[in-house]
């Protein structure tokens, strides 16, 4: 009734000193969240971020230290994981070693007493879903690690579960299979219109394939948003850090024209596009800056913007030229910039003196 | 040259040891088939008549059938028992678990000798009349370490996320542990049973602390050693239970190895 799939409420989880050898571990921190029905909703941060105790707490394999897990609006304290509306992709697939591919993918509905022709009928729709149609008499072990990743989904899908967990699921496939596999369960979810929960630490995966995505870290959500919010507009330096790459520089708050908002750093000049007036004059801000929303001119064309400097790299990429160029600060920063037709870009070489600018609204300005 | 003598040295080595170690054996069974009461070279001539007259022995018939029942029925408790701790100690966090641990393996390092003593000095103060009974108690006592060392590196060998998805999957304890521990174990299971039995059958020190009016084969067959016109049928009892001991391991082995992860097993 609430529209959402999951709400975690004030989830904590703390493991206590004799599980873990070195003192309590606070591995989840009081999260809040609300995962609607049908999204693909991904959980992003780096190991040991609490995402995978996160979607254990889901699945009920762990217990909460405090808060709770409501799955379509009922509370799960007291529910027991085989009892849960919920089916999980393991990071290992954790497919049944002495069971057949079809036996695997049968286990749910044999648990649930499904009629014999009935159950054979949906394995064979299952394995058909995830492209394996003819491997139903194969022992996992005779299966490739791609293989055994579409069994897991097929295993997991064929309960018809309200939402489904996937615990890293690509992470043991190499880069090529990886890729397609993204595309593949992107088009599954579109197709079987569950709710999915993925955690991955890989940003690239996250950007790729969610509705929305939650950035954790140390315990904690720091941000929750669609891919082009948490890319675009990062509220924290950990999110800006984390999800591609970013310069940052300290600078100060000098004065405000409406929107713009100018900062100073080290004696050159930014605009920024801030709405609101959140900011203090000479509050001491760090500024975000994307590689690929920095422009290179020449010093010579400086009007009073951008952050001058000297090339001390030029690598050329193909589609694009990367520089680095070192500030007055004695700080690097990356600039990007796409090679399309003849803008003269050749004529930057290391050691010239250059200036970098940047449209107001790509300028982020972090207070925290 | 002298490089070669090197091997040489370590084959004549290996083949001493081994003569050390089989020619006991070798000597049981060929004085088995020996037409002579004395066990002494040179040998008389191949006969088959103490195989018939073991046929006749019934008292010693009698003790073989009861180490054979008392070894079944132990190494079932055994297996039983010892699969438990097993799960317990590799599936669960408790309090104590190490000391649970130290406990559980502790006959391991006990001598038998001395645990016959014990179980002799509680049965008597606690009243309980000395059987295949008591002797079977100290065989699941023996046993149990076993079964649980064997399942217990069979459990090791597949992570619990195997368990966490049948129960991800709908099926509850008693079902997982029916449709998905036990199947993925029994290699591990049968093998620990046939050790089981196994060391119960051969057992002699607790045997003969704790054994009553009837008994088991290594007890009667140390009985019988003062009557020298008996040796020969002892010889050949001891030569069809050395036979079925090493197959019986053979076997266990075989299994065990045959359950463990990595090993692909037969399919299509």
């Amino acid at each position: 009734m609430s529209g959402f799939a999951v709400e975690l409420v004030h989830l904590s989880k703390t493991f206590a000193a004799g599980q873990t050898g070195s003192g309590d571990v606070a591995a989840v921190r009081g999260i809040d969240l609300g995962i609607r029905a049908g999204e693909f909703f991904t959980l992003l941060g780096p190991s040991g971020c609490g995402k995978t105790t996160t979607l254990r707490l889901i699945a009920g394999f762990e217990t909460p230290t405090d808060g709770e897990v409501l799955i379509e609006g009922k509370p799960m304290a007291h529910v027991p994981p085989h009892r849960r509306p919920v089916n999980m992709v393991f990071q290992n697939y954790a497919l049944f070693p002495h069971l057949t591919v079809a036996q695997n993918v049968g286990f749910g509905p044999s648990v649930r007493h499904m009629p014999r022709e009935e159950r054979e009928r949906r394995v064979q729709e299952a394995l058909a879903l995830v492209r394996l149609p003819d491997i139903g008499r194969r022992k996992p072990s005779q299966l490739s690690g791609g293989q055994q990743q579409r069994v897991a989904l097929a295993r997991a899908l064929i309960n018809e579960p309200a939402v489904l967990l996937l615990d890293e699921p690509l992470g043991a496939l190499d880069l090529k299979l990886r890729k397609q596999m993204q595309t593949e369960l992107k088009h599954l979810q579109q197709a079987v219109g569950i709710t999915f929960v993925y955690v991955t630490h890989d940003q690239e995966e996250a950007l790729t394939m969610s509705d929305r995505i939650a950035v954790m870290n140390e315990g904690l959500v720091l941000q929750v948003g669609t891919p082009v919010e948490i890319y675009e507009q990062p509220t924290s330096r950990f999110v800006a850090d984390f999800i591609g790459e970013t310069n940052f520089v300290q600078g100060r708050v000098a004065g405000r024209e409406g929107e713009l908002v100018s900062l100073v750093i080290e004696g050159d000049r930014l605009q920024a596009r801030l709405p609101g007036d959140a900011l203090a004059l000479e509050q001491t801000v760090t500024v975000a800056l994307r590689p690929e929303k920095l422009n290179v001119e020449p010093i010579a064309r400086a009007n009073g913007t951008g952050l001058r400097g000297t090339v001390r790299e030029v690598v050329y990429l193909g589609t694009d030229t990367r520089f680095i160029v070192r500030l007055a600060t004695g700080e690097d920063v990356v600039a990007r910039v796409q090679n399309i037709g003849a803008q003269g870009l050749g004529e930057f070489r290391v050691g010239d003196q250059v200036n970098l600018v940047c449209a107001p609204d790509d300028v982020r300005v972090l207070t925290s | 040259m002298r490089r070669l003598r090197l091997p040489s040295l370590g084959a004549l080595y290996y083949a001493l040891l081994a003569i050390f170690m089989y020619l006991p054996i070798v000597m049981l069974v060929v004085f088995a088939f020996n037409d002579s009461p004395l066990m002494v070279f040179p040998l008389k001539g191949f006969t088959l008549k103490w195989f018939g007259e073991l046929g006749k022995a019934t008292e010693m018939l009698q003790a073989a059938r009861n180490s054979l029942v008392l070894g079944l029925i132990t190494s079932v408790v055994a297996t039983v028992l010892g699969t438990m701790a097993a799960i317990a100690t590799m599936r669960y966090q408790f309090r104590l678990k190490g000391a649970f641990l130290a406990v559980t393996s502790m006959p391991l390092v006990i001598p038998y000798v001395v645990l016959g003593v014990a179980l002799l000095l509680l049965f008597s103060t606690l009243g309980v009349e000395l059987s295949l009974f008591t002797v079977g108690v100290g065989h699941v006592i023996i046993s149990m370490p076993y079964v649980t060392l064997i399942v217990g590196a069979r459990l090791a060998g597949f992570p619990s996320s195997i368990e966490e998805a049948a129960q991800d999957l709908g099926a509850n304890y008693w079902l997982t542990l029916r449709r998905v521990v036990v199947p993925i174990s029994m290699p591990a299971i049968l093998s620990a049973f046939l050790t089981s039995f196994t060391t119960s059958f051969d057992e002699f020190a607790v045997s003969f602390f704790l054994t009553g009016t009837e008994t088991t084969l290594p007890v009667y067959v140390y009985s019988q050693l003062r009557f020298p016109s008996r040796l020969p049928i002892v010889v050949t009892l001891s030569a069809i239970v050395m036979v079925c001991s090493v197959a019986l391991l053979l076997l266990a082995e075989r299994l065990r190895r045959s359950g463990e992860p990595g090993v692909r097993k037969g399919g299509e």
